[in-house]
């Protein structure tokens, strides 16, 4: 009794991806306010910038897709940095080892946030801004404090290498931009983080495996965030426990502006790689236009309000 | 009752998108009567009380309160003229106390200030007035049971000085004494000049509280009768616009082998020593009081909750079910209760929902067959007579009883060896329940083992092969189909003999 056709309607079109038309509007912005924006180096700059950012939010992505929230990304990335570096220079160790090592630890401390939030019921905020601190901590352990220079001829070809015409990091992105997609729409896990999300008893009474679901989502954001420190090292040279401080509340931002639900029910890939650029293009314009680094933060918060506000106006039922 | 209209809304019209969802309707609510408003869920009628309350706009229509025109245009501005509107779903804050609750949007009388002993004062005055001086206004809402909640709400309304009570399926959650308890309630505020609104789709509560019934249909006025000298199928048969002769359909009884036996359950306070069996083809039915453990005992058959002791067998093996997953592997499917918080995914596509529980079969290596799903998604639903738009619409699109029928699909479609439902036809409307009736009687057919719990004794004694009545956790009872008498479920039930 299926019934077809339906009415294209405009404002259910703009509602579900006002994200695309707030990028669009950014970018016809770029490209008046500085005539450097629209230049192959910006645009191959901007995209080599935001592969780290892009893949830490493809693991939280699926984390608000089950109304859970990882803060441990920003750590997990500086401790996969030092690690990289530290099984480079410390132990001599191979390539292989050396991203896979870190991979690893961010796999093993996303089943750690996982495990406490499924089977113990901890509120994942808690668990994972304690993994936060402690991770963190645990990178300062074992650099010392001190950044780390990578030997040469090792990571740093991730970054500088070119295939196709395009950043071998760029292509890394996308790659996982796509994988992402991928699951999402092709493989049980997918509709399974999605629909954890939307009603978790509901789906438990069904009879699946709820906590498995859920668990599974940090790994994959800890193997993400994980990533994400080895691009570091590969785009600056050096393993540092500084580094990706408060990257997670960028990923959040591009993860909301690309209209995921932070009750969780509701997210999606591409949109949310459009939330990631919508960020990446305020940075860039503002210091094409040599904006001062503090009212940048200002300016950028102010705007992550704006379309966030836009969202909720335009959804907001009549 | 005087001949006084409360609310008179005339020629009322409300179209959402291309629907019409009523199509000029003429209400009248008198002083002191209860007013029953019937009709099939899609009639009209939370649309119609949705407008009262100012809940929704009206597109067209006039309505007036006293004789005075007026414009509902919020549910402020529908408060301040008296109308309270209590929905099945309290609108409480359970952390909060009754006293709070029930003043929550004047708590202080000056500066900002809470004068606690006052405050207390009036809700106690308040609650006495209502015959319920046993509830302490510092009690926290929460801490309440559900039928005390309701006069929360109720006394909310007093507070108001509320001429115009609407209640929305008051009953559905409550208990045999309570709702009697209810109903002295309602029959006190109609007694002092009330108009009562009184929405239900359990008839006998109808008749036994209403004096009047408006009915609509398909977002049309049916009519407005007397009750006085009405018959139950007189009702059914003015909201369904034909006559309903078999309104439980038959069905050619065929039992087979046991499929499930279960020994000795135990999980906490209300399930107690609970054994039982359940044959291939057979529907057997649980009665009891709410609270009686049914549902307690369904959850901890099915692993939702922890079994602390008992022994299940499937076929006569032992089987052992830790969660919900193993449940279902081991071919058993739960309906649960509450449809909205347990049964759908409501925002997600009627497809999902449809294919939930055996999901990982349309998948290999963990990739999805789309194409597979849709059409055995299509198929379950087409056998159930489900009425839908497309498999890609989020399945609160769909009426009540069709969203039933979409979690029952996915039972179907996981194809279990015993069903278990739980309630299935609660907040449905008369011609979905029939329906599902009919889906029970097919799956009992084709030789699924059928467990129904459910508190409407008429519907359990016309579809249960066999009946189980349960009361404080334990089986008092079993009645084979030719014993079954209201009498003697009500009996075991209150545990009189």
């Amino acid at each position: 009794m299926e019934k077809t056709g339906r009415k294209w309607d405009v404002r259910s079109f703009i509602k579900h991806n006002n994200m695309y038309v707030i990028f669009a509007a950014l970018l016809v912005v770029c490209v008046f306010l500085s005539e450097d924006f629209l230049t192959g180096n910006n645009l191959m700059n901007i995209g080599r910038q935001q592969a780290g950012l892009t893949m830490i939010s493809m693991g939280l992505l699926y984390v608000i897709m089950t109304g859970g929230i990882d803060l441990a990304s920003g750590s997990v990335m500086a401790l996969s940095s030092v690690m990289v570096t530290f099984c480079l220079t410390t132990h001599e160790m191979g390539m292989a080892a050396a991203v896979g090592i870190p991979l690893l630890l961010g796999g093993l401390f996303g089943l750690l946030s996982g495990v406490l939030v499924s089977w113990l019921n901890m509120a994942p905020f808690i668990v994972t801004l304690a993994i936060q601190i402690m991770v963190r901590g645990l990178a300062f352990m074992i650099s010392n404090g001190n950044p780390v220079l990578a030997p040469a001829d090792t990571v740093e070809g991730l970054a500088s290498g070119i295939f196709l015409g395009l950043p071998v990091l760029i292509w890394l992105a996308i790659a996982v931009v796509l994988v992402f997609w991928f699951i999402q729409h092709y493989t049980t896990f997918g509709r399974m983080i999605l629909a954890v999300g939307s009603n978790d008893t509901a789906v438990y009474l069904a009879g699946i495996r709820v906590k498995w679901y859920r668990t599974g989502t940090y790994i994959i954001a800890g193997i993400c965030s994980a990533l994400a420190g080895i691009i570091s090292v590969s785009r600056t040279g050096i393993g540092t426990p500084q580094v990706g401080v408060a990257i997670e509340s960028d990923a959040i931002a591009a993860c909301v502006i690309g209209g995921a639900n932070m009750m969780g029910g509701e997210g999606d890939v591409f949109k949310t790689v459009i939330g990631v650029f919508v960020l990446a293009l305020i940075r860039n314009i503002m210091n094409l236009m040599a904006v001062p680094s503090y009212p940048q933060d200002v300016i950028k918060g102010i705007i992550i309000i704006l379309a966030v506000l836009l969202q909720t106006l335009t959804s907001r039922k009549k | 009752m005087t001949d006084k209209p409360l609310i008179e809304m005339k020629q009322i019209t409300k179209s959402y998108g291309g629907i019409r969802a009523l199509k000029g309707i003429d209400f009248h609510l008198y002083q002191g009567e209860v007013r029953a408003l019937l009709g099939e869920n899609g009639a009209g009628k939370s649309t119609l009380m949705k407008i009262l309350s100012g809940a929704e706009s009206m597109d067209s229509g006039e309505i007036l309160v006293n004789g005075e025109t007026v414009s509902v245009t919020s549910p402020k501005r529908s408060r301040d003229l008296g109308i309270s509107t209590i929905y099945q779903e309290f609108i409480l804050a359970p952390q909060l106390s009754v006293a709070e609750n029930i003043f929550l949007d004047r708590l202080s009388e000056r500066k900002g200030l809470i004068c606690w002993k006052a405050l207390c004062q009036k809700a106690g005055a308040l609650l006495k007035q209502m015959g319920f001086e046993n509830i302490d206004p510092m009690t926290k809402v929460g801490d309440l049971p559900v039928a005390y909640q309701q006069i929360v709400e109720i006394c909310k309304a007093l507070s108001r000085e509320a001429r115009v009570l609407i209640l929305d399926e008051p009953t559905a959650v409550l208990t045999f004494h309570e709702i009697e308890k209810l109903f002295q309630v309602i029959r006190k505020l109609r007694d002092e000049g009330w108009g009562i609104i009184y929405i239900s789709h359990r008839l006998e509560e109808v008749f036994q509280i209403c004096d009047r019934a408006t009915i609509l249909k398909d977002g049309t006025l049916v009519g407005a009768y007397e009750l006085r000298g009405m018959e139950k199928k007189d009702l059914v048969n003015l909201m369904v616009g034909r006559t309903m002769q078999n309104y439980y359909p038959p069905r050619e009884i065929n039992i087979g082998q046991e499929v499930l036996r279960a020994e000795h359950l135990k999980a906490g306070s209300l399930v107690d020593d609970v054994s039982f069996q359940v044959r291939a083809g057979e529907v057997l039915g649980f009665y009891g009081l709410v609270g009686a453990g049914r549902t307690e005992t369904m959850r901890a058959l099915f692993g939702a909750d922890v079994l602390q002791e008992g022994e299940i067998r499937l076929e006569g093996n032992k089987i052992q079910i830790r969660n919900p997953s193993e449940a279902v592997k081991n071919g058993i499917g739960l309906l649960p209760e509450d449809r909205k918080k347990e049964g759908v995914l409501l925002k997600l596509p009627i497809r999902w929902n449809t294919t939930l529980s055996n999901i990982k079969t349309f998948s290999f290596w963990g990739i999805h067959n789309h194409r597979r799903e849709r059409e055995v998604a299509r198929k379950a639903l087409k056998d159930l007579h489900t009425k839908y738009g497309s498999l890609e619409d989020a399945a609160n699109s769909l009426s009540g009883g069709n969203q039933q029928k979409v979690a029952l699909a996915k039972w179907l479609v996981a194809g279990c060896k015993v069903v278990i439902l739980d309630e299935p036809t609660r907040g449905v409307d008369i011609g979905a329940k029939r329906e599902i009736y009919s889906i029970i009687n097919e799956l009992a057919r084709a030789g699924t083992g059928i467990v129904v719990v459910s508190s409407e004794m008429e519907e359990i004694m016309n579809i249960s092969d066999r009946i189980l009545v349960m009361r404080c956790g334990k089986i008092t009872g079993e009645l084979k189909k030719e014993e079954i008498t209201e009498q003697r479920l009500i009996q075991l039930a209150m545990g009189v003999s």
